[in-house]
């Protein structure tokens, strides 16, 4: 054990603070769930990429810098530090690539892996259907071979990022007499193919950040298909534990928020009459330090040739149940004042982004899996209990 | 960077385990209940043997020169098999504020050091009280007693202090109240030096008991995990139930964001003690809030069962109730870390993970 950097990790942090400093846009974006945003973030995407800065933990060969673990969670302590645009396609490089990179052909892997860490392609989700959410093996959108090619027929829903993506990734049914988990197969599908209809969905805080997503006869050629025809639920398996795990979440997110949560609470401390506001902001600091500590012990087990379990669900549940925490103590550290929406530079000052926050928070327990699904998955998978 | 353990520090730890796997099944430890002493004399030796008490001497000394990393899986296995003998603090308490001390003042160096070896040999056994330990804990077996006046340390034989026997709801532990008289000649560290000893032994307590937490947390899961496989109700293993499977999966996920605060303080205490602190609180707090939700949410499991004398869960529930209190409760652990948030040069955020990162723990 030895919990300090080594020298060329030192050098690492300084590089990527250098670069984030002389790069991050002075004035915060717009939501990239309207299209202003999501240009902004896109064009931020390609700064990102012009650095080679786009996924520092790919092979160079696809835009990356072959970078450990380790010094994937030092960039994002630096790029969260610098106070970074959230990254539009985090469906893409943190949850796909990552499938591809295990399951796809090396043709599939320079033609889609390339444009998204050259952030020319931004991806949206499509898993979950009206009739398929926590119990996803219900899936019915069938995508039926075809000669070359596979023709879509169905619906998807709470498809994330989807009003403005090029492109989704998801579970279809390629064998229509199939069942359940079986049958299914890993496709990728272009938004604008004739056929594909997208509705927007408002999220909480009235911005289109999901969308419905209707097939009607779309056709999509057989090399958009991800690993073997029928072997889909394994390979989404495979990436609902990125999602969970490792690569959405990484602590530098949080830890920024608990810093803002520490700094608000030091303002406001000597009028606060909620004396349990203080024990919430004690824990809050040390949870989230906790899941940083723990995320670097998975890191360097990974790095150092582990392999990664049922335990990356802990991680789920863990971190978004903190996000929820932060942002409730914060909110009523802001007091009656935080229902407010910044409208003037002086409250942004004082309010921050703890309203929006708070209500993004909200959403965390649910998506990736409910945390009832994940708390199912400890149980059985971790602990051993019984299944029925 | 490297938050794994070594091959050698894997070892230990599973030779201590097989040792207590083999020597302390739940029968055995309420036979000691039965004994005058609660101490099993078989077992103590062997612990000696495998150099427990020694590990974190310096070598110059006698001792194992090991470090607080690599004794920490193995308090942590003490707590699994919630072992009653005070091995833990023997090894991560006592034995290192001799140490402290024959460092820190030569002129009692000579008698400590021989009494350092006779603890490291199992001749001795050296209890230590701190002013937050309203009790000490096998006060009644012990040779010398190392105790605080003050700042001051002062070390007195077994004879010159008159232990109260206390009975504690943990039937493992034996606990004493002491009434003693400093004087000139028991002073071995006066209030400067004891200060730093007192503060470091602190955090050696307070870890020692984060670390047999966690142990006892992950052991009560375990037992609450097969109990709901076996019992059975409505024709089905009550383990089914997801109202069962969720009580259980919340206890994991404490479990499992303790374990790295837990290794982390022992890092700190053993690369750089003054400013384990924070690091020692963070683990405290987080690792006796693990045991706490073990503890009640196994019994809960249990249902009837868990509320009985009979049911051995008791021995671990005790322990994690107790041991969470001691080396400082979770109120005063909490405050050190919120005195050092409060203050406005605290090194916080994303890139203070592992704080300035050139040399340990740099705050």
């Amino acid at each position: 054990m030895e919990l300090v950097y080594t020298a060329k990790q030192n050098q690492f942090r300084a590089e990527v603070r250098e670069w984030m400093n002389a790069n991050v846009p002075a004035t915060p974006l717009q939501s990239f769930d309207c299209k202003e945003g999501f240009e902004q973030h896109i064009a931020w995407e390609k700064t990102l990429a012009a650095g080679n800065w786009g996924m520092v933990t790919w092979p160079e060969a696809y835009g990356g810098r072959n970078c450990s673990l380790v010094e994937w969670l030092i960039f994002e302590e630096e790029y969260y530090r610098a106070d970074a645009p959230l990254r539009v396609n985090q469906n893409g490089i943190f949850l796909l690539g990552p499938t591809l990179m295990e399951y796809a052909t090396d043709a599939q892997k320079a033609r889609f892996l390339t444009k998204m860490a050259a952030g020319e392609e931004m991806w949206a989700q499509a898993w979950s259907e009206p009739g398929a959410g926590s119990d996803m093996a219900a899936i019915r959108c069938k995508a039926e071979p075809e000669g070359d090619e596979f023709v879509i027929n169905g619906q998807k829903i709470w498809s994330t990022r989807a009003v403005f993506a090029d492109y989704a990734f998801g579970l279809f049914r390629t064998d229509p007499q199939s069942q359940r988990h079986h049958g299914l197969s890993f496709i990728l599908v272009p938004l604008n193919a004739p056929g594909v209809t997208v509705r927007p969905i408002a999220q909480l805080d009235g911005m289109a950040g999901f969308a419905e997503i209707f097939f009607d006869d779309v056709r999509v050629n057989r090399d958009h298909l991800i690993g073997a025809e029928g072997e889909g639920w394994k390979i989404a398996m495979a990436t609902a534990g990125f999602e969970r795990g490792l690569m959405l979440r990484s602590p530098a997110r949080f830890q920024n928020t608990s810093k803002r949560l520490v700094e608000l609470y030091r303002r406001h401390r000597s009028d606060l009459l909620d004396a349990s506001l203080e024990d919430a902001v004690v824990r809050c600091y040390m949870d989230v330090e906790s899941y940083a500590l723990a995320t670097y012990q998975t890191a360097s087990r990974l790095d150092r040739g582990g392999s990664i379990g049922a335990e990356s669900s802990c991680n789920k549940i863990f971190w978004s149940e903190l996000d929820i925490r932060m942002h409730q103590t914060a909110m009523s550290i802001l007091g009656a004042r935080a229902e407010v929406e910044p409208h003037s530079e002086a409250q942004q000052q004082q309010l921050g982004r703890w309203l929006d926050g708070f209500l993004f928070s909200q959403s965390g327990p649910i998506y990736a899996g409910s945390n009832e699904i994940q708390r199912n998955i400890i149980a059985e998978r971790m602990l051993g209990m019984p299944r029925r | 960077m490297d938050f794994t353990f070594n091959q050698d520090q894997q070892m230990f730890t599973e030779t201590l385990a097989a040792l207590l796997a083999a020597e302390l099944p739940a029968d055995r430890i309420r036979q000691r209940w039965q004994s005058d002493s609660g101490i099993d004399a078989a077992l103590a030796a062997q612990l000696v043997e495998l150099g427990l008490p020694a590990m974190l001497v310096p070598e110059a000394l006698g001792g194992l020169g090991l470090d607080a990393t690599d004794f920490i899986q193995l308090a942590e296995c003490c707590g699994r098999f919630a072992l009653p003998e005070p091995a833990v603090e023997g090894a991560l308490v006592a034995a290192p504020l001799l140490v402290d001390i024959i460092h820190g003042n030569p002129s009692a160096a000579p008698r400590l050091t021989a009494l350092l070896e006779e603890l490291m040999a199992g001749e001795a056994a050296v209890a230590v009280g701190h002013h937050l330990n309203p009790y000490v804990n096998f006060a009644g077996q012990a040779d010398w007693f190392l105790l605080g006046h003050g700042n001051a340390v002062h070390l007195l034989p077994a004879s010159e202090v008159a232990i109260t026997a206390v009975k504690s709801v943990d039937p493992s532990r034996r606990l004493g109240e002491l009434a003693w008289r400093p004087s000139a000649a028991t002073l071995v560290a006066d209030a400067e030096l004891g200060a730093a000893c007192w503060r470091a032994t602190l955090n050696r307590g307070a870890l020692g008991n984060a670390a047999q937490l966690l142990g006892l947390a992950d052991a009560m899961v375990k037992q609450a995990v097969a109990y709901s496989a076996d019992r059975q109700q409505f024709g089905k293993p009550i383990g089914v139930n997801q109202a069962v499977k969720h009580l259980l999966a919340d206890c994991a996920v404490q479990i499992e964001f303790a374990r790295a605060p837990v290794y982390r303080a022992a890092y700190t205490v053993a690369q750089a003690a003054t400013r384990a602190d924070w690091a020692v609180s963070h683990a405290k707090v987080v690792a006796g809030e693990a045991a706490q939700l073990a503890a009640r949410n196994s019994i809960q499991v249990f249902g009837a069962m868990g509320y009985t004398w009979e049911c051995d869960l008791q021995i671990w529930a005790k322990r994690g109730w107790v041991l969470d209190r001691e080396w400082g409760d979770a109120g005063f652990h909490k405050n050190r870390v919120h005195e050092w948030l409060v203050q406005p040069n605290a090194l916080i955020g994303p890139e203070y993970t592992f704080g300035r990162g050139d040399q340990p723990h740099a705050r």
